[in-house]
């Protein structure tokens, strides 16, 4: 005879998803940031899409409806979803404009930054010798220098340009990626399989390009993971005082600080921005921590 | 030791002197220095005159050996905005950001140095999750928007605080916080592993078995001894702070140094930005100097790394 219990396990909600398999996904997804990669997605999408996805152009000003507050609030429409700006500009639209700035000077950064810092650590840690002695000072100095400070003053003596603020951010970033993957070709080095590839005849280039770079890719992209929120704030905080890209093109960093002057009677003009700074900077983090553990076997105990 | 305090003293030197070319070079770099260093309107008789007076005229070497001659005798040029020379500007300055930066200095270890402990104690807790989510959030939140939040929740909203300015102790309670926080994260992920580390030992186990209180065991036995990474960390956490100060004065019109630069910059007063960069930078080196030192002394193995 059947008991109750077993009843309600072969008609009940439990029992239908366990038969669906559904654990099995949760099982698997549960350790996988669902949230922290879909919203990077929908980060992406906004940026390369963007034209096409908002509502309006983030450029088109209307005095006449300047400051409109969101659609939830009393005088807000569903025309301006997120509200308008003090030049009556759509937030949602300069939002998804911002995305693409963000987007782009964050990529272009990361890739320029990780190749420098990549040929540097291949040639300092293979090489060794004065090489590496050179190279390593050279990254000594530029990590001892006050990060942000001197961003300031090479994208004001520049002039404050979407080139000019990639220009900076590789300068100054470039020796981060070169000291910690100079770490792990060093450790590569010690592996057999060099020593054969040695024996075998490959010269030097060879042994970097093919036998120890495919190795340290996956550390490279932790890093980079990691280093695309930084570099976001970075853009952000340049834009927000006023050296980012100029307007009246939509970066978030600028948006907060124009909305700065509103924030009595607009805040939300500010916190927009900030959210979607927050989202994406966090996603990268959230992101980069869980590559680190399922990339790298070093963490995978932790 | 000896030879690794030299090793690092030579390094020091370098990039200080890395500096000072990079400042010298910036500014000859983007276009002529006497129309930077000159005030922004200028007639062009002024402007020759500012050349044969800077130097410009002679080979760069010697110009190099000026500037560095100059900064060694404490000669940071005169700032045109303020009329005076930069160094008083500065100087001037300089105890608005010590005030700020000690203030959220005092916020980071009222908050960080508990949320630490307690976390070390208990290890995945929902406690040590909270901790562990705050020091990321305060990793991954831009700085300003952070200053503009409390401003409108505070100031704005609830109307408790001034929205900006320098005064009473009312002034400095949001921008202290806004800069303590980017901070905080490190100082409690330190304080988390320097205690599980601390806690690991057998002197701990001892001092349980002889019947130390819990309290005893955690702050007397254990938290005394992870003291020493935290108090490293914080004294360079405190340099960063004064040079990260940038932006959160910029949002509270706090009357910093970080202010300063922002207005020197674009006042187009390159002297004064220069002197600001270089008095960071010194700054910035010094202390990392003093705390690799600092390490080294306590943990042999960097010594001989």
């Amino acid at each position: 005879m059947m008991n109750l219990k077993d009843l309600a396990g072969k008609i009940g909600i439990g029992g239908l998803l366990r038969k669906a398999g559904v654990h099995k996904i949760i099982e698997a997804t549960g350790q996988v940031p669902v949230i922290p990669g879909l919203l990077l997605l929908a980060f992406v999408i906004c940026a390369i899409f963007a034209k096409w996805i908002a509502p309006h152009d983030p450029l088109f000003n209307q005095l006449k409806h300047a400051l409109l507050p969101p659609f939830w609030m009393e005088g807000g429409t569903s025309a301006y979803l997120l509200g308008t700006d003090h030049l009556g500009r759509d937030i949602l639209s300069r939002l998804i404009g911002g995305a693409t700035i963000s987007l782009e000077v964050a990529f272009i950064v990361v890739a320029l930054a990780g190749i420098i810092g990549i040929a540097a650590a291949l040639l300092s840690g293979y090489l060794g010798g004065w090489v590496d002695a050179l190279l390593m000072r050279i990254c000594d100095i530029f990590m001892s220098m006050p990060y942000l400070i001197v961003a300031i003053v090479l994208v004001a003596v520049l002039g404050p340009s979407r080139t000019n603020i990639i220009i900076t951010l590789v300068v100054l970033g470039w020796a981060g990626y070169a000291r910690i993957l100079r770490g792990e070709v060093l450790r590569i080095k010690q592996g057999d399989f060099i020593q054969l590839a040695v024996l075998a005849g490959c010269s030097k280039t060879r042994i970097m390009l093919r036998h120890i770079f495919p190795n340290i890719v996956n550390p490279f992209i932790i890093m980079a993971t990691l280093q695309l929120g930084n570099v976001i704030i970075a853009e952000a905080s340049l834009s927000f005082l006023g050296l980012g890209v100029p307007p009246p093109y939509p970066a978030w960093g600028s948006m907060a600080a124009e909305g700065r002057n509103y924030i009595f009677e607009s805040w939300w003009l500010c916190v927009w921005p900030g959210l979607a700074i927050m989202l994406v900077v966090l996603s990268c983090n959230l992101l980069g921590d869980w590559l680190r553990v399922h990339l790298d076997p070093k963490f995978r105990q932790l | 030791m000896q030879r690794y305090i030299l090793k690092r003293l030579v390094q020091s030197a370098l990039s200080l002197l890395a500096v000072t070319v990079i400042v010298f070079m910036l500014v000859r770099l983007s276009g002529d220095p006497a129309v930077l260093m000159a005030p922004p309107d200028a007639a062009p008789a002024e402007i020759q005159e500012m050349r044969v007076k800077m130097g410009l005229t002679k080979p760069i070497y010697i110009q190099y050996g000026n500037f560095i001659a100059d900064i060694a005798r404490g000669n940071f040029g005169q700032s045109f905005k303020w009329d005076k020379p930069c160094l008083d500007v500065w100087m001037e300055r300089f105890p608005n950001t010590m005030l700020l930066a000690g203030a959220a200095m005092f916020f980071t270890l009222l908050i960080g140095l508990p949320v630490g402990i307690l976390s070390a104690v208990k290890v995945d807790s929902w406690f040590d999750r909270f901790g562990k989510i705050f020091a990321l959030m305060g990793q991954s939140l831009p700085v300003f928007w952070v200053g503009l939040m409390l401003m409108i929740i505070f100031a704005v909203f609830l109307g408790w605080l001034p929205t900006s300015g320098m005064g009473s102790w009312k002034h400095l309670l949001m921008p202290a916080f806004t800069l303590g926080w980017a901070f905080m994260a490190a100082i409690t992920r330190l304080t988390r592993s320097s205690m599980l580390d601390a806690l690991d030992h057998d002197y701990i186990k001892m001092a349980r078995i002889k019947g130390v209180s819990k309290y005893g065991v955690v702050m007397k036995h254990a938290f005394k001894n992870a003291l020493i990474p935290i108090i490293t960390m914080g004294a360079l956490n405190f340099v960063f702070m004064l040079n990260g100060t940038v932006i959160t004065e910029t949002v509270f019109n706090w009357p910093g140094i970080g202010r300063l630069v922002v207005e020197a910059i674009f006042a187009r007063d390159f002297p004064l930005v220069q002197c600001c960069v270089l008095i960071g930078a010194f700054f910035f080196i010094f202390v990392n100097l003093f705390v690799d030192i600092l390490y080294a002394y306590i943990d042999p193995r960097i010594r001989y790394s």
